[in-house]
């Protein structure tokens, strides 16, 4: 099975790529087989490209001439984004606590994820139990709703949470690289 | 945000876990992570798969908006072309 993204860009490579495109994903080389069903991969990627041309065919009309702009990319950029990880919570269903909450962040505008710099907590960091507390601190204000879970659940879900996000990269990786290239900016 | 992390700190609690199972989780993280998916189990600390952990999660999100940035600058150009395409792909 060719990948997409060792695929040339001529134009006749292109059009048996796409008809070929949808067909082939199911069957993609992942190394997280056993644990992401392929269904929920294709799930995602599905949601996502809906998404995706909704966004294309928003801007075209009425801002056609600002398109370009950088404001309006930064604009469409974020709500990419958004698409990208309401359509991978979507796909996973409210089974995963951390889809739950990823869902309610988006809906609600929430940011997705919290920043990084932030005062040190007082008292944390002595020893090695103060490190490995400190890291879990970490870790809950990275997976989504992770602050509300006991440590056995947030262990768990950042495995899901990990698997997903990683199934998201491929599919936008192998969407963006079938798409013909543009000049950059 | 403040007194939802407050909140967060009742971690740990529940009796019923046994280290066995957080041996197991640990070790079920430690194989998706590219950085040490192939260290032994027993040669890295727990405290060591959180931090790789908390790493390749950010370059994830990291890597996710550099895509969401290159889809966007793909749809700036030849809007009917494009769409032709993400329709060829939903079929």
């Amino acid at each position: 099975m060719p990948n997409i993204r060792t695929i040339k860009t001529t134009q006749e490579a292109k059009t048996t790529t796409f008809s070929s495109y949808s067909s082939s994903f199911p069957m993609q080389p992942m190394h997280l087989s056993a644990e992401t069903p392929t269904s929920l991969k294709t799930m995602f990627a599905l949601r996502f490209l809906r998404a995706y041309s909704k966004i294309n065919r928003y801007k075209s009309p009425s801002c056609l001439s600002s398109s370009s702009s950088s404001s309006s990319i930064v604009r469409r950029c974020k709500r990419i984004k958004l698409a990208a990880y309401a359509s991978m919570a979507r796909a996973v269903g409210p089974k995963r606590a951390w889809s739950r909450a990823l869902l309610h962040k988006v809906l609600h505008r929430t940011r997705l994820h919290q920043s990084v710099t932030r005062p040190k907590v007082s008292g944390a960091g002595n020893g090695v139990a103060g490190g490995a507390i400190n890291r879990t601190d970490k870790l809950r204000r990275l997976v989504p709703g992770g602050e509300r879970m006991d440590f056995c659940s947030l262990l768990g879900e950042t495995a899901n949470y990990i698997q997903c996000l990683t199934a998201q990269v491929h599919v936008m990786e192998g969407i963006a690289d079938s798409l013909p290239p543009q000049a950059w900016f | 945000m403040s007194s939802r992390r407050s909140r967060s700190r009742q971690s740990g609690g529940s009796a019923a876990i046994t280290d066995e199972q957080i041996i197991d989780l640990i070790s079920k993280l430690q194989a998706l992570l590219p950085e040490i998916r192939d260290r032994r189990v027993d040669r890295v600390s727990a405290s060591r798969v959180l931090q790789e952990t908390c790493n390749h999660i950010r370059s994830l999100h990291r890597e996710v908006d550099d895509l969401s940035e290159r889809l966007s600058q793909l749809l700036s150009t030849s809007d009917t072309a494009q769409a032709a395409i993400i329709r060829s792909l939903l079929m």
